[in-house]
């Protein structure tokens, strides 16, 4: 491989780890930086869809479940370890965390007790959403139900479990979700500085994923992926097992957005049910929509822009911020299905690499254009 | 546990009016399930469409009975009485046309990529949410029933049954047997029927399939105009009201079999009645989940549906 695609192949990696580990941290302060902490947590989510819908042709409408599940497992350890018998010495029965005491529980669920180890925690932040993924997916996958169908049932699955998680107010905290969380195995995770730290965290966590995700894309894996979205019937014929890809795909998308949510939790200090829902579910689709579905790095760019623009219109305009995430919506699904990494892949990157390494030569692995063009 | 302990508090006779009353309440819950998912259906069914903002063509049809409800207070108060009639015209109008304009202007560039079509129309229900807020108010609005349409019947000394209600209900028969008609009795309706099971076939014949897709959609979101004004009998609107059926109403239609529309009606009966008769057990959320627990688990092992029309596609 020459220099010259090397640098084509890679040159959007290179800059977006220079944007986020040294333009990022020394333009903005303590406060920004958190946020776009906080907007990259969803980048995780979106590159699982562009994974599994821009790659598979999976359209799953309950990212945001997945997100909220690897959410809620770091919180709950977070929360067990806020809740200490010295800390909660004030409540009827101290020693479990406060919102089950206004509920009137008097003991730690079950399902809670798991969560007082640190590696299970880990464990559960990607297990426990791939788990609700595969006996999700693998139902419908090998019963060959796919496209519109799937994402209805994703998003009846979102409805669902957000109505159970505000309904059990004593088991999860319900609307309010878990709150006031403190530290992480003893470190304070409320300051600026483990902002900091857990930014630098967040970004290399994610730099990783993104690797991750184009080894996939490049492997034999990746190209049965795409062959999977584009003649589904034929891969099939040719003797693949295309429920097991399909399979496979939904659930490292639903890890990686179990990741997303344990980054976000981290960062921001609570979890809560609005954040998963439907609404927020369909919100990370359109992140990555715009950022180019067929992009790794331009979802994740989709996610940080959509964000960036939410917090600041939200404010400023909030009656105008509707309106212009609906037209996103139809725009983009209109007028530029690749999304914004659509347009750079057409315009800016061929004139960059041009810009780098000189316009004269002809670029080597491509074949000489023919005379008739 | 909650609905054991009032069980036997209650005798016999006093528990089978409740069980009549809650079967009631699960029938106006049908209506509204009804309503909302025909005109989901015939365009899901035909077109593989998914409309997200089905639920805002709807909301369009209440206010649009809303506005006429004041119209005839200000200008024609002694015809208020029949207001309701003149406002299920104009709703089915106004949502039809706005359904027709929609189609033009963007589904039919997305009818080759059906996802797609579910993250416009998403955009397109966010707009038109935030246009019913600007222009009604964020706070939800009711109409004034006539007088009419007041009071319940005592059927027995222990029970007894909204005439609104009842009246919602006859409106659905009748709605449902319209389109029924329209479907299977006129030349439309075979045009229709035909595109549905072979779109190739039905263009190579000589029928218009996009003027039949266009007016497919328009009629689809005309009948969520008329759901919108019947709804607006039993409860008030606002301007995200119909996000709250959305996702109901796609279980119902997808559950039913997406082509059928006999299927779509069994599923509404299925779905609000066992919603409803949960809700005399466990509590409100918990009786929801259960419920959509069941059907999408049901749909886990019989993915088609309820009931199936043999499609070409």
């Amino acid at each position: 491989m020459n220099i010259r695609s090397l640098a084509s192949n890679w040159l959007g990696f290179a800059l977006l780890t220079i944007l986020l580990v040294v333009v990022f941290p020394a333009l903005l302060d303590d406060f920004r930086l958190n946020l776009v902490g906080k907007y990259l947590s969803f980048g995780f989510v979106v590159l699982g869809l562009v994974l599994c819908w821009g790659y598979t042709g999976i359209l799953s409408l309950g990212q945001g479940i997945f997100f909220g599940l690897g959410g809620y497992c770091i919180a709950m350890f977070l929360k067990l370890e806020a809740s200490t018998p010295e800390a909660t010495k004030i409540q009827s029965t101290p020693g479990i965390p406060d919102f089950m005491d206004w509920n009137q529980l008097t003991e730690l669920p079950f399902f809670w007790q798991p969560f007082h180890s640190f590696g299970f925690t880990v464990f559960a932040i990607m297990a426990v959403p791939a788990a609700i993924a595969f006996i999700l997916a693998y139902a419908m996958f090998k019963r060959r139900v796919g496209g519109v169908y799937f994402a209805i049932i994703t998003q009846a699955v979102t409805a669902v479990l957000t109505i159970l998680i505000i309904g059990q107010q004593g088991y999860t905290g319900g609307i309010n979700g878990i709150t006031d969380l403190r530290t992480l195995l003893g470190w304070d995770i409320r300051t600026d500085g483990a902002h900091n730290i857990l930014y630098f965290v967040c970004v290399a966590l994610l730099l990783v994923c993104i690797l991750i995700g184009r080894f996939i894309l490049k492997s034999k894996l990746g190209r049965i992926l795409v062959a999977i979205r584009d003649k589904e019937e034929r891969v099939r014929f040719s003797g693949y097992d295309v429920a097991n890809f399909k399979t496979f795909v939904f659930c490292a998308a639903a890890a990686l957005a179990g990741i997303g949510g344990a980054m976000f939790t981290l960062q921001v200090g609570f979890m809560s049910p609005t954040i998963i829902g439907i609404v927020p579910s369909i919100e990370m689709v359109i992140f990555c929509a715009l950022g180019g579905r067929l992009s790794l790095i331009g979802a994740l760019l989709g996610a940080l822009i959509v964000n960036a623009a939410k917090t600041t219109f939200s404010e400023m305009f909030p009656e105008l911020w509707l309106f212009a995430m609906g037209g996103l919506f139809i725009g983009v699904t209109l007028f530029f299905p690749k999304g914004l990494a659509g347009l750079v892949d057409d315009y800016v990157r061929p004139w960059l690499v041009k810009v780098l390494f000189g316009g004269g030569a002809k670029p080597t692995d491509r074949p000489a254009p023919t005379p008739a063009e | 546990m909650r609905g054991d302990a009032a069980m036997f508090d209650y005798s016999f006779a006093e528990l089978s009016s409740i069980l009549v009353m809650q079967g009631f309440a699960g029938l106006i819950l049908f209506s509204v399930f009804v309503l909302m998912a025909l005109g989901l259906a015939i365009i899901f069914g035909q077109m593989g469409v998914i409309n997200m903002a089905h639920g805002e063509f709807m909301i369009l049809g209440a206010y649009v009975t809303y506005l006429t409800s004041h119209l005839f207070t200000e200008f024609l108060p002694f015809a208020y009485p029949a207001y309701f009639f003149f406002a299920m015209i104009f709703a089915f109008i106004a949502a039809g046309a706005l359904g027709l304009l929609v189609e033009w202007v963007m589904i039919r560039h997305l009818y080759a990529r059906p996802l797609d079509t579910l993250l416009a129309t998403w955009g397109l229900s966010l707009i038109l949410q935030q246009i019913f807020r600007s222009t009604f108010g964020a706070r939800e609005v009711g109409v004034e029933l006539p007088d009419w349409m007041m009071g319940s019947l005592n059927v027995t000394d222990s029970i007894e049954v909204q005439i609104n209600g009842l009246f919602v209900m006859g409106l659905t028969a009748a709605i449902t047997a319209a389109v029924l008609v329209l479907l299977f009795k006129s030349r439309w309706g075979l045009q229709v029927r035909a595109v549905t099971t072979n779109r190739t076939m039905s263009g190579a014949v000589g029928i218009d399939t996009r003027r039949v897709d266009r007016m497919t959609f328009g009629l689809g979101c005309g009948v969520a105009g008329v759901a919108g004004a019947a709804f607006t009998m039993i409860g008030s609107t606002g301007p995200t009201s119909g996000q709250l059926y959305i996702v109901d109403t796609f279980l119902v239609v997808v559950f039913g079999g997406a082509q059928s529309l006999l299927g779509t009606v069994a599923s509404a009966f299925t779905i609000s009645q066992s919603q409803s008769a949960l809700e005399f057990f466990i509590s409100g959320s918990m009786a929801k989940v259960i419920t959509l627990l069941i059907v999408i688990g049901l749909l886990m092992l019989r993915p088609q549906g309820l009931f199936v029309l043999k499609v070409r596609r």
